[in-house]
């Protein structure tokens, strides 16, 4: 239950229920579908980036868990404003951090802290695809890519 | 034999789940701490102590390689092995035992009749029928088969409750229709479409049926002479028997005339360099060395639903879905997807503002075992507009008590998520 409690904190809730930059931008000049075969969940992330490389706007639609829903809400409120750079490598953190590999402390930034209350996910291997769809979509639509799975 | 077969064997000893449930060394685990409540027999069912032993009997004291040898294990493998293949046929009726050919499952035998037969005998042009119900594995093998002789793939839509829409079925069925290709019970919905108006309305048209037989033969007696069919599939692990082994029923004039799809080992009858003949039908499609121990095993599973009875095992399903979907029905926000009443042993449903996949989760910590997701049935679910469910399906061993631990485990997620 303990577990249970941690995977579902209130904050993954409330995003899953009202996730955040769910719309598709008019002036997106990227975007990819990211696929779960495995629940049958898809969904599309739409990118605005700028000449300097910078994510002016980030938003995505689609249809999916707690899990994913909450986490792609949450990195689009993260990479908004962000250089396409650091929000590959704030991918790469999050990555290392929901398989185990690394943690996420103090020394790290605000930004990073925020993906804290996804930890929960580590205790449940099945579940670190959903929790990764939306970072690897936006990553397959900043490489030019229309579609991933997860798989 | 275990004590309960050999009373349901002689009496008329009524359906003792617990005895049953005795068989089946894994139901007594705990998972998280719980009580393990089993409820995805449709993916996969669990084996009783019988099979297991069976298995092990054979690498312990008859095994051997298969119709290769003339010494004497070799001769005790081939008559254990040749008599899964008899058992079969009479489980479910065939009128010969050579009808009766071994696959790996039920997805392979699909296959071999899409290559042997579709892919050989369809032109351009001719049309295959399957339906929005099917399992994957009754799609993508059609297609596979219809890309290399350009035959044409269409499917009978299913209605709002999940049934087969009759009335577009009979639009579809045409004079280029060659085959139709349809589960005997679907394993998304649990929905059991009406072969017996299906097949006949087929023949008329000049078409040839396959029943997709992996749910429907666990949940009631299969004849295929009195269905009517003309291929029957199935695979061993859905009906308590070991995995990697499953049949493919064909009728003799049609198996005869079909060429074999796989080359190798034990299906020929003479190999040159350049050219080989081949043995008669069954051995003519099964290649190379086949998953020994598992088809003689199969046997000890049919024996053992025999020994309980296909219609004793069916009455005993049906209460475990009634109680369920009124169990369901009395909680609010769940939506039944398909809600037609010819329907066993599976329920699929929806908790409002609960993703199906959350639900899989938090229940697992209660110990139960549901399947979430698309059941290998996308177009079921894109029928809906929905990508996944949550679906409970149940066997010979569950009771009444599982469904209710199922329900609380949902009270739970609610809680989680209120
Ligand atoms: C209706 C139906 N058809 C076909 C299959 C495929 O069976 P197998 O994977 O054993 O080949 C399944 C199993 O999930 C099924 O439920």
């Amino acid at each position: 239950m303990d577990d249970l409690r941690d995977l579902y904190q209130e904050v993954i809730l409330d995003h899953g229920k009202n996730p955040r930059n769910f719309r598709h931008p008019e002036d997106a000049n990227r975007h990819a579908e990211g696929d779960n075969p495995l629940c049958g969940d898809r969904l599309t992330v739409y990118l605005k980036m700028g000449h300097n490389g910078l994510v002016e706007d980030v938003a995505f639609e689609g249809r999916g868990c707690a899990i994913s829903m909450a986490s792609a809400s949450m990195m689009t409120e993260i990479v908004a404003g962000k250089t396409e750079q650091e929000a590959r490598a704030l991918f790469r953190r999050f990555h290392d951090f929901v398989t185990g590999r690394e943690e996420i402390g103090e020394a790290d930034n605000d930004d990073l802290e925020k993906l804290i209350v996804l930890a929960g996910v580590k205790q449940f291997p099945m579940r670190v695809k959903c929790a990764t769809l939306a970072w690897h979509t936006m990553t397959a639509a900043m490489d030019g890519q229309d579609a991933v799975t997860t798989e | 034999m275990s004590a309960v077969l050999a009373e349901l064997r002689t009496g008329n000893a009524p359906f003792d789940v617990e005895r049953v449930r005795a068989d089946f060394p894994i139901l007594s685990r705990q998972v998280h701490g719980r009580p393990l409540v089993y409820l995805d027999s449709a993916a996969s069912a669990q084996k009783p102590r019988q099979v297991i032993e069976a298995e092990s009997r054979v690498y312990e004291s008859e095994y051997a390689n298969v119709h290769r040898g003339v010494h004497y294990l070799s001769q005790v493998a081939t008559e254990k092995f040749e008599a899964t293949r008899t058992r079969i046929a009479a489980f479910i009726n065939a009128p010969d035992e050579n009808e009766v050919v071994f696959t790996r499952g039920a997805s392979e035998a699909i296959n071999l009749v899409a290559f042997s037969y579709v892919a050989h005998f369809l032109k351009e042009g001719d049309e295959i029928l399957i339906s929005e119900l099917e399992h994957h594995s009754n799609i993508v093998p059609w297609q596979l088969a219809a890309q290399r002789c350009g035959a044409v793939i269409r499917a009978i839509p299913i209605c709002d409750d999940g049934q087969i829409d009759m009335a577009a079925y009979a639009e579809l069925l045409g004079p280029r229709t060659r085959l139709v290709a349809i589960t005997g019970q679907s394993n998304a919905l649990g929905i059991v479409p009406p072969l017996e108006r299906i097949i006949p309305m087929a023949h008329d048209a000049g078409a040839r049926v396959l029943v997709d037989g992996c749910q429907a033969i666990t949940h009631r007696p299969v004849d295929v002479q009195a269905m009517g069919c003309d291929f029957f599939v199935f695979s061993g692990h859905k009906i308590y028997g070991p995995t990697g082994v499953g049949a493919l029923w064909g009728r003799a004039e049609l198996l005869e005339a079909m060429p074999p799809w796989q080359g190798g080992g034990e299906m020929i009858a003479r190999v040159g360099i350049e050219k080989s003949t081949y043995k008669g039908i069954p051995h003519r499609f099964e290649a190379g060395t086949p998953a020994i121990a598992q088809v003689i095993a199969l046997k000890d599973a049919l024996d053992y639903v025999d020994a309980l009875g296909l219609d004793a095992i069916a009455d005993h399903e049906a209460m475990l879905l009634d109680h369920a979907l009124r169990r369901l029905s009395e909680m609010d926000g769940v939506t039944i997807v398909g809600t037609n009443p010819a329907k066993a042993s599976i329920v699929s449903f929806l908790l409002d503002g609960i993703h199906p996949h959350d639900i899989g989760t938090i229940v697992d910590r209660e110990g139960v075992a549901v399947r979430v997701g698309h059941h290998c049935a996308q177009p079921v679910m894109a029928r809906y507009d929905i990508a996944a469910t949550v679906r409970a399906s149940f066997g010979l061993y569950n009771t009444l008590a599982e469904v209710d631990a199922l329900i609380a485990s949902l009270e739970k997620t609610r809680e989680i998520f209120a």
